[in-house]
C-alpha cells in the first residue's frame, strides 16, 4: 500500500515546482513587456479579440446578474421594510465584486482557452520554434502583446459591465418592483464611492493579466499533439478561474479589510 | 571529414538526456563550408534533437557545438540571435504561421529579423515564391489553403528568403508523394547551389539523401556510427548502414515493435 505521506509530499513538491515554473515564466514575460521591440499591431489585434468580442457575453452576464440581484435584495430587504436599499446594495455589489469577478471569469472562459489553444497548436506544429529560427523572440512576439492587451482591456470591459449590471438592477427595480426611477439613480450615485470604482478597475487589470498569463503559460508549454493542446486549454481555464478568485480575495482584504 | 578551418558546423562529444532517457550519447560530426550533410537514421535515433541542439532550440547537457568557429552552447541570447540570422530552416510540417498570409510568412524573417519595410520584403517574398515554382497570387492565400507540397515549397521559400549561410532541412520529403518529393529535392539542390549555402538535413528517405547530400552520416542510438561521401554509402561495410539503406527488417537494428 502506498505511503500517504509520500503521496502528499510528491503532490506538494510538484505544486511548488509548478509555482516556480509559473514565476519564471511571469518574470520572463514581464521583461519582454518592458524591453523593445513592442508589437503594437499585435497588441491592437489582441485588444479587439479580448475586448470587443467578449462584450456580448460580459454585457449579458452583467445585465442578468444585476437584475437578479435587485430582485433578491428586494425580497430580502422587504422582510425588514428596507426595500429602499436595493439601488445602493446593487451598485456596491456589482462594482466591488460581481462586475470584475464575473466579467473576469467569463473572459477567462473565452480568452484563456483560446490563447492556450492557439499557442499550444503553434507549439506542437513547431511554429514557435520557427519564430526562434527567424530571429524573433516568442515572448516578445506572442506573450507580451497578449499580456498588455488583456491588462488594458479588462478594466474597460468591467467598466462597461458595471454600468450594464447597474442598469439591469434599475430595469427590474423600476419596471417590476415599483421603485422610483429618479430616486433609484440618486441612491445609486450617493452610495457609489470613488474607491469602489478604483478597486474595481485594479481588480479588472489584475484579472486581465492573470487570464493572459494562464492562457499563455499553458499553451506555450503544451506538448503531445492534439491531446496535449486539449489538456493545456482545460488547465488554462481552471487555473485562471482559481487564480482570479484568489486574487479577488487578496485585493478585497487589502482594499476593504480595514473598512468599518 | 574536414580540416578545422573549413568547418562551418562542428559537434564534439554532444550528449543530451530527457529525464533518464539518453538521446544523444557523444555525437561527433562536422560540415564543411558550402557542403551538404545529410543525417540518416531511424525514428528515435536522435536526428531531430541533434538539429535542435545546433539551432539552439535545445541546450546539450555536455559537449561543444561550433558554428562558423563560434561556440554556440555558451552564447548570450544576443549573440545567439545574431547567429540565428545566418540560419534558414525548413521544418518537417513547414511550420507556417496560420495567422499570416503566405507572402508574409516568407517575408517574416526579413521584416522582423532584418527590419526591412513591408513593401520591399513583399517584393523579395514574391521573387522567392517564384523561385520555388509558386505564382504571386499564392502569396495572398492563407497557409491553410495550400496542399502539403505547396506548404513545403513556401517553407523552402521562407528558409532561403534571407539568403542564409546555413540551411537546415528537417525531413523535407516526409508526407509527400514520390513525385512531389523529387520536386522538393530538386528545388533544395538548386536553391542551395544558388546561395552557396552550407546545409544540414535530417531524413530517413534514402532517395532524398542520395539527391541532396555531399556527405552522409548515420545516427544510431545517439551516436554517429558511420559517415562519409554519399558515393561510399553503398560500400560502407557497416551492417547497420546496409540494413538501413536497404530498408530491411532483418539485421542488427531492432525496432521496438519486435521486442513487444
Amino acid at each position: 500500500m502506498p505511503n500517504p505521506f509520500a503521496i502528499i509530499g510528491r503532490v506538494f513538491l510538484s505544486a511548488l515546482a509548478e509555482i516556480g515554473r509559473i514565476a519564471t515564466f511571469t518574470g520572463h514575460s514581464l521583461a519582454s513587456i518592458i524591453v523593445p521591440p513592442i508589437y503594437w499591431r499585435s497588441i491592437l489585434g489582441q485588444m479587439w479579440l479580448i475586448g470587443y468580442n467578449s462584450l456580448p457575453v460580459v454585457g449579458l452576464t452583467a445585465l442578468f446578474t444585476g437584475a437578479a440581484l435587485a430582485q433578491q435584495i428586494f425580497v430580502g430587504g422587504s422582510r425588514f421594510n428596507a426595500e429602499s436599499v436595493v439601488p445602493g446594495v446593487v451598485v456596491i455589489a456589482i462594482v466591488r465584486e460581481l462586475g470584475p469577478v464575473l466579467g473576469g471569469l467569463m473572459v477567462a472562459g473565452r480568452v484563456s482557452s483560446a490563447m492556450a489553444a492557439e499557442l499550444g497548436t503553434m507549439r506542437v506544429t513547431e511554429q514557435i520554434d520557427a519564430l526562434v529560427t527567424l530571429s524573433t523572440d516568442p515572448f516578445k512576439y506572442l506573450i507580451a502583446p497578449r499580456l498588455i492587451a488583456a491588462t488594458i482591456t479588462l478594466p474597460v470591459l468591467v467598466l462597461v459591465a458595471n454600468i450594464i449590471g447597474v442598469l439591469g438592477g434599475y430595469i427590474i427595480g423600476t419596471g417590476r418592483l415599483g421603485l422610483n426611477p429618479s430616486t433609484y439613480l440618486q441612491v445609486t450615485s450617493d452610495f457609489l464611492e470613488q474607491s469602489d470604482v478604483i478597486s474595481s478597475m485594479v481588480k479588472a487589470g489584475v484579472f486581465g493579466f492573470i487570464i493572459a498569463l494562464m492562457g499563455s503559460y499553458h499553451g506555450y508549454n503544451s506538448s503531445g499533439g492534439a491531446q496535449g493542446v486539449g489538456k493545456a486549454t482545460t488547465n488554462a481555464v481552471v487555473s485562471a478561474f482559481i487564480t482570479i478568485l484568489l486574487a479577488n480575495l487578496i485585493i478585497t482584504v487589502i482594499v476593504f479589510g480595514g473598512a468599518s | 571529414m574536414s580540416n578545422q578551418s573549413n568547418k562551418m558546423i562542428a559537434l564534439q562529444n554532444v550528449h543530451k538526456k530527457f529525464g533518464n532517457k539518453s538521446v544523444l550519447n557523444g555525437v561527433n560530426l562536422s560540415v564543411d563550408r558550402g557542403k551538404s550533410l545529410v543525417i540518416i537514421g531511424g525514428s528515435g535515433s536522435g536526428k531531430s534533437v541533434t538539429l535542435k541542439c545546433v539551432l539552439g532550440l535545445l541546450q546539450p547537457d555536455t559537449g561543444a557545438i561550433q558554428v562558423n568557429g563560434n561556440e554556440t552552447t555558451t552564447m548570450s541570447s544576443r549573440e545567439r540571435k545574431k547567429t540565428l540570422a545566418s540560419f534558414g530552416m525548413l521544418f518537417q510540417g513547414a511550420a507556417l504561421f496560420d495567422s499570416l498570409p503566405v507572402w508574409e510568412n516568407v517575408a517574416f524573417g526579413l521584416i522582423q529579423g532584418k527590419g526591412l519595410n513591408k513593401k520591399d520584403a513583399k517584393e523579395i517574398a514574391v521573387e522567392k515564391l517564384r523561385r520555388v515554382g509558386l505564382t504571386p497570387d499564392v502569396g495572398e492565400l492563407s497557409p491553410a489553403e495550400l496542399s502539403g507540397g505547396m506548404q513545403k515549397r513556401v517553407g523552402l521559400a521562407r528558409a532561403i528568403a534571407a539568403e542564409p549561410e546555413i540551411i537546415f532541412f528537417d525531413e523535407p520529403t516526409t508526407g509527400l508523394d514520390p513525385i512531389m518529393a523529387d520536386v522538393i529535392n530538386d528545388l533544395i539542390v538548386e536553391c542551395v547551389q544558388d546561395l552557396g549555402a552550407t546545409t544540414m538535413t535530417i531524413t530517413h528517405d534514402m532517395a532524398s539523401a542520395r539527391k541532396i547530400a555531399d556527405n552522409i552520416a548515420m545516427l544510431y542510438q545517439g551516436k554517429i556510427i558511420w559517415d562519409g561521401p554519399k558515393s561510399d554509402i553503398d560500400q560502407s561495410n557497416n551492417e547497420y548502414v546496409e540494413q538501413f539503406i536497404h530498408g530491411s527488417a532483418q539485421g542488427p537494428i531492432e525496432m521496438d515493435v519486435f521486442r513487444a
